[in-house]
């Protein structure tokens, strides 16, 4: 069996569109929410949201490039070319070698509507143009990368809710570990816009604090009312042990467990077993033990029913005296598809630079949660294991734990 | 009725601004394929191009005999005549 280390990261999110930014934003408790006066036009029940701009690529791509690529994309081209700079990835290196992508990705609801709207207009299908149909599919962002990138290994997206972006990395370490690829560029993305979450807001599970934006995301506490949605990409690079040692590439964690499994029961509402299943199962394979954890990034949304069965299955597998938790998705709000795979960049960052980001808006944890050893102001603290829980709908649950090499 | 002038003037401003080609490049002579390096998904996009400047909607068999960019003037003064 091969060793899976992580060689380059790269991130464009609400709280910086870069790795340097993201950190400085982690440790200083920063949010990233806004009120959108677009999506309360637009018959939103809550209007918050984390917020990027559609990145300016006209500099970097032709046009017969960029027409392909949607927002999740051109979120993903930015994280992702940081990620091969980090890592030390030349086009070169790309051409020569067998480098992979996976890719959690679980709508392209803006593509989809424009140009469905574009036809119903036209009553023609050719007026969409020829970008449409690749904007639109739901592997947009692993279709234009690898063409892009001129990639020749393992291509294609994972789509598993919330969940997305963890799967893609476990996905990649076990492709990896079992010696199938030595590198795959992997991550997830979400589009941002008034589309994309409509049906989610509709089920009345968004924080509806609105004269507050950045107090609206507030994972574990008492008084939280509801997740906010959010979006961006981020990229990893994964690689073989001795992939980039060869190559002589920064090696800056090792992946050492990927545990899953799936609830079996309520298609939006999570149970307990399943996450703490998935835990095990990631400290088992990581031949590690509960105590040998020193940080877990949450998953905790902000949502009732989510954050307090996230606490009870951190307790069942930690217990009494269990490891420093904090959702950084309190700073962030809820990055979807793309969560899985910024939350272990959020969480790498913090093990480079040794501390641990802050759970804000924390005033008084639940009764659930004070059992948690929740950090809720930055803390300087040197610490070398990881693990980062992603959930989704539909009871898909991922855990990923990596540690500092 | 639009003149020949102004139709190859359109023609070459969204070819420029919108398909991104080198002005230096825009000759009657020119091959769309070769030296404007349009593939077929760009036809689809010159369809597209044609009937937001023109008002009028091309076909796929429209493009049959068409070469050069000449070909392509042509092409548009006789679907507006």
């Amino acid at each position: 069996m091969e060793r899976v280390v992580i060689t380059g990261m790269g991130i464009y999110s609400c709280i910086g569109k870069n790795l340097d930014e993201v950190k400085t934003s982690l440790y200083n408790g920063k949010s990233g929410i806004v009120f959108d006066e677009d999506r309360k036009d637009f018959g939103y029940r809550s209007p918050l949201t984390g917020m990027v701009e559609t990145p300016d690529l006209t500099k970097q791509l032709s046009r017969r490039e960029r027409i392909s690529l949607g927002d999740e994309g051109a979120y993903a081209y930015v994280a992702t070319m940081e990620a091969l700079n980090n890592a030390k990835i030349s086009q070169e290196f790309l051409n020569e070698n067998e480098v992979g992508i996976l890719y959690g990705n679980d709508s392209t609801a803006k593509a989809v509507v424009d140009s469905v709207d574009k036809i119903r207009d036209k009553k023609d299908t050719t007026l969409v143009g020829s970008g449409a149909i690749f904007q639109a599919m739901n592997s947009t962002v692993t279709m234009n990368l690898s063409t892009l990138f001129k990639l020749k290994g393992i291509n294609f997206t994972i789509s598993a809710a919330c969940a997305s972006g963890s799967h893609a990395i476990g996905m990649a370490y076990q492709l990896i570990k079992s010696g199938l690829q030595d590198c795959i560029i992997c991550g997830g993305a979400q589009e941002i816009n008034k589309y994309v979450m409509g049906s989610f807001d509709g089920l009345g599970v968004f924080g509806m604090n609105l004269e507050n934006p950045e107090k609206a995301s507030r994972p574990f506490d008492k008084h939280r009312d509801g997740l906010v949605p959010s979006g961006g990409a981020a990229t990893l690079i994964v690689e073989s042990y001795d992939s980039a040692i060869k190559r002589g590439a920064p090696i800056l964690a090792e992946i050492l467990g990927y545990g899953f499994s799936s609830n079996g029961e309520h298609i939006s509402t999570p149970n307990v077993d399943g996450p703490s299943k998935a835990m095990f199962k990631a400290i088992a394979q990581a031949n590690l033990k509960p105590s040998d954890i020193d940080y877990v990034n949450a998953h905790a949304t902000s949502t009732p029913v989510g954050d307090a069965n996230e606490a009870k299955a951190i307790f069942q597998v930690f217990g009494e005296n269990g490891p420093y938790v904090s959702s950084t998705k309190s700073m962030t709000g809820h990055e979807c598809w793309m969560a899985g795979a910024s939350e272990v960049i959020y969480s790498m960052l913090m093990l480079q630079y040794g501390f641990i980001a802050p759970n804000i808006n924390l005033d008084e944890p639940d009764d659930d949660a004070k059992k948690l050893n929740l950090v809720r102001k930055t803390l300087d603290k040197k610490f070398d294991v990881f693990l980062s829980n992603s959930f989704g709908f539909g009871g898909t649950n991922s855990a990923l734990i990596i540690k500092k090499l | 009725m639009m003149t020949k002038e102004v139709i190859i003037e359109k023609i070459n401003a969204f070819l420029i601004d919108e398909f991104e080609v080198d002005g230096e490049d825009i000759t009657p002579e020119a091959n769309l394929k070769d030296t404007l390096e349009l593939d077929s998904l760009d036809f689809v996009d010159l369809v597209v191009s044609i009937e937001s400047n023109f008002g009028v909607k091309l076909v796929g068999e429209d493009f049959i005999n068409v070469v050069s960019l000449q070909d392509f003037y042509n092409l548009i003064e006789n679907k507006l005549a």
